[in-house]
């Protein structure tokens, strides 16, 4: 077994019992992202020397006996979080050569917890998109077949933990950017609960949907990536002030007495049959487990993307409105104005889907129209929570597929905004509700990882959890990073 | 289907410059979008309020306390100009 391919728990037992270093550990990474990331092109950046530095840096603390819960473990942070002293471009050119002066509250618990950063991973621009091609620099391919995308909008995330780029990463997640990619590149991604994580530092893009979250190749991975991170910050007035369960230390076990809830509307038309029979495959599994599974309605799932696709784009246009040139990102030559430079910098430094959006969110807040489209949407908001909410007081979980196909082909849905909105049909009520989701491997459809959405009430991650956990636990996914050339 | 004066509208309402290719191409597809989000007005949405927020948390207060901020020479690291302990950028008022 190669070292990338050991999970964070097997590895810390390894770097306990002296049978390896960080730095063999980090070396390994490094080695592998040379070989396989000019294919992948997961990473926007590579911090090898900063990397090496950590690394040594965790196998003395661990020498002189410190016990930390991530000490000297490979990781990737995607381009969205900033991280002082390193380039951080939210996958734009507006942002190309920004070095944050701070960290972002993640990145600094991850560093306390001796995790050791690889660097910065490719993105939709802006966290705008479902496939990381929206990327201004370059696209990322899915390791499991090097023609189809990640994924997206965490799309370099995904497919660094997939291809054993990094031991585990983080994504942020609007509509679906860390579970549709965790589903397309067959690894786990939490969204946790609104809230549960600091967004400090977090590059914004629609803040009352934004979240911050982990993949990793295995639960319990997963679990310990969220309890580092998760928790209050006074320095994000959003973050919830609960306090942080151990959801790492969960053990396999039954889901007898679990009520598991299957929302009819998330198996829409057009889904695909390999997709259904796979999330039917798991939904089986779970009953084998002691689960009460019963179908369940959510009745406005139907409008949920129009309304999100007014929401979020409404956000964006106020939160991307402070790339002005002024203060730092890029700046047009020469301006002759204010205006001038307003109007040029933001024409030449946003991508088009970047505009596409700041222009539909400027249009739906405008005069004469905010009450058709922003206010409505926001009404449709409410009953769509309050479908959630009545589902809750029958179930402790929901289950249904995180995105209705596999992997699509590099460049088959880049000409039509609308089909590319679809591919997050399935996860973007989560966000509208505030809801923990959760996306986990249950298979493979010709050859492509097939992912099971878990949905959760408010503060619901343990819930997720254990049902993730037994469901692994039962091996129908093994864990596995595919085979590139 | 939203008119060009739209188009031209919100894109100066963002500050946003357009090519005339893109100003074209966005109308129709904007056009298109907006027309899927109609499916919002089958909605029977009376009496219900609109979403402000889906997390409880009311009022957030801190103590109003000095505390370490980044330095000036921190702040003015990625201005695109500057002049001394300035942001440098074209006038307000001629």
């Amino acid at each position: 077994m190669e070292l990338y391919e050991l999970s964070i728990h097997e590895a810390l037992a390894a770097l306990d019992r002296k049978e390896i270093s960080s730095l063999d550990l980090t070396e390994a990474y490094l080695t592998r992202i040379e070989r396989i990331d000019p294919s992948v092109q997961a990473y926007l950046t590579v911090t090898a020397d900063q990397a090496r530095a950590a690394a040594r840096q965790a196998d003395l603390r661990r020498a002189e006996g410190h016990a930390q819960p991530l000490l000297g473990i490979p990781i990737a942070l995607k381009d969205i979080f900033c991280t002082r002293g390193i380039e951080t471009t939210c996958g734009s050119r507006i942002l190309k050569g920004f070095i944050p002066p701070y960290d972002a509250t993640v990145a600094e618990r991850l560093s306390e917890a001796g995790a050791v950063l690889l660097g910065k991973t490719n993105m939709d621009e802006f966290a705008m998109g479902s496939s990381t091609e929206n990327s201004a620099f370059m696209p990322t391919h899915n390791p499991w077949d090097l023609g189809r995308v990640p994924g997206g909008s965490s799309g370099g995330s995904a497919a660094a933990v997939s291809a054993g780029l990094a031991a585990a990463s983080l994504g942020t997640d609007t509509g679906g950017s860390i579970r549709q990619p965790a589903s397309l590149c067959g690894v786990v991604g939490i969204k946790p609960t609104y809230g549960r994580v600091s967004r400090y530092g977090v590059i914004a893009f629609a803040s009352s949907l934004d979240q911050v979250g982990p993949f990793a190749r295995t639960v319990p991975d997963c679990a310990l990536m969220l309890r580092v991170i998760a928790g209050h910050d006074p320095r994000d007035a959003t973050s919830l002030p609960d306090p942080v369960p151990d959801y790492s230390s969960l053990p396999p076990g039954s889901l007898r007495g679990i009520r598991v809830g299957v929302p009819d509307e998330y198996f829409v038309s057009g889904m695909e049959p390999g997709v259904e029979n796979g999330v039917r495959r798991a939904i089986d599994t779970l009953i084998e487990l002691g689960a009460q599974v019963d179908t369940v309605s959510l009745p406005h799932t139907q409008y949920a993307l129009a309304a999100y696709y007014l929401i979020a784009p409404a956000e964006a246009s106020a939160n991307l409105a402070r790339y002005d040139s002024v203060k730092y990102g890029y700046r047009a030559p020469n301006p002759t104005s204010v205006l001038d430079s307003y109007q040029r910098t933001r024409g030449e430094g946003f991508g088009p889907e970047v505009k596409r959006r700041i222009m539909l969110g400027t249009y739906a807040l405008s005069a004469g129209y905010y009450d058709a489209y922003y206010l409505k949407a926001q009404k449709v908001r409410t009953l769509i929570k309050a479908d959630f909410d009545q589902a809750f007081a029958r179930f402790d979980v929901l289950v249904a597929p995180t995105s209705p196909t596999v992997a699509f082909p590099l460049g088959s849905k880049t000409q039509d905004p609308l089909s590319m909105y679809l591919s997050d049909v399935c996860t973007l009520p989560v966000n509208l509700a505030g809801l923990p989701g959760m996306s986990i491997p249950c298979g493979l459809s010709d050859g492509l990882p097939v992912g099971l959405q878990l949905i959760g009430p408010p503060l619901g991650e343990e819930m997720l959890f254990r049902v993730a956990r037994a469901y692994e636990a039962t091996g129908q996914w093994t864990p596995t990073i595919p085979p590139l050339p | 289907m939203i008119s060009r004066e739209d188009v031209d509208h919100a894109a100066m309402l963002a500050r946003l410059g357009l090519t005339e290719a893109e100003k074209q191409l966005l109308q129709t597809q904007l056009s298109s979008i907006l027309e899927y989000m109609q499916a919002l007005s089958q909605v029977d949405t009376s009496g219900i309020p609109p979403t402000a927020q889906v997390i409880p948390l009311r009022n957030v207060f801190r103590a109003d306390e000095p505390a370490t901020s980044l330095s000036v020479e921190d702040v003015l690291s990625n201005a695109p100009d500057r002049e001394d302990d300035f942001f440098r950028f074209p006038p307000v008022f001629e």
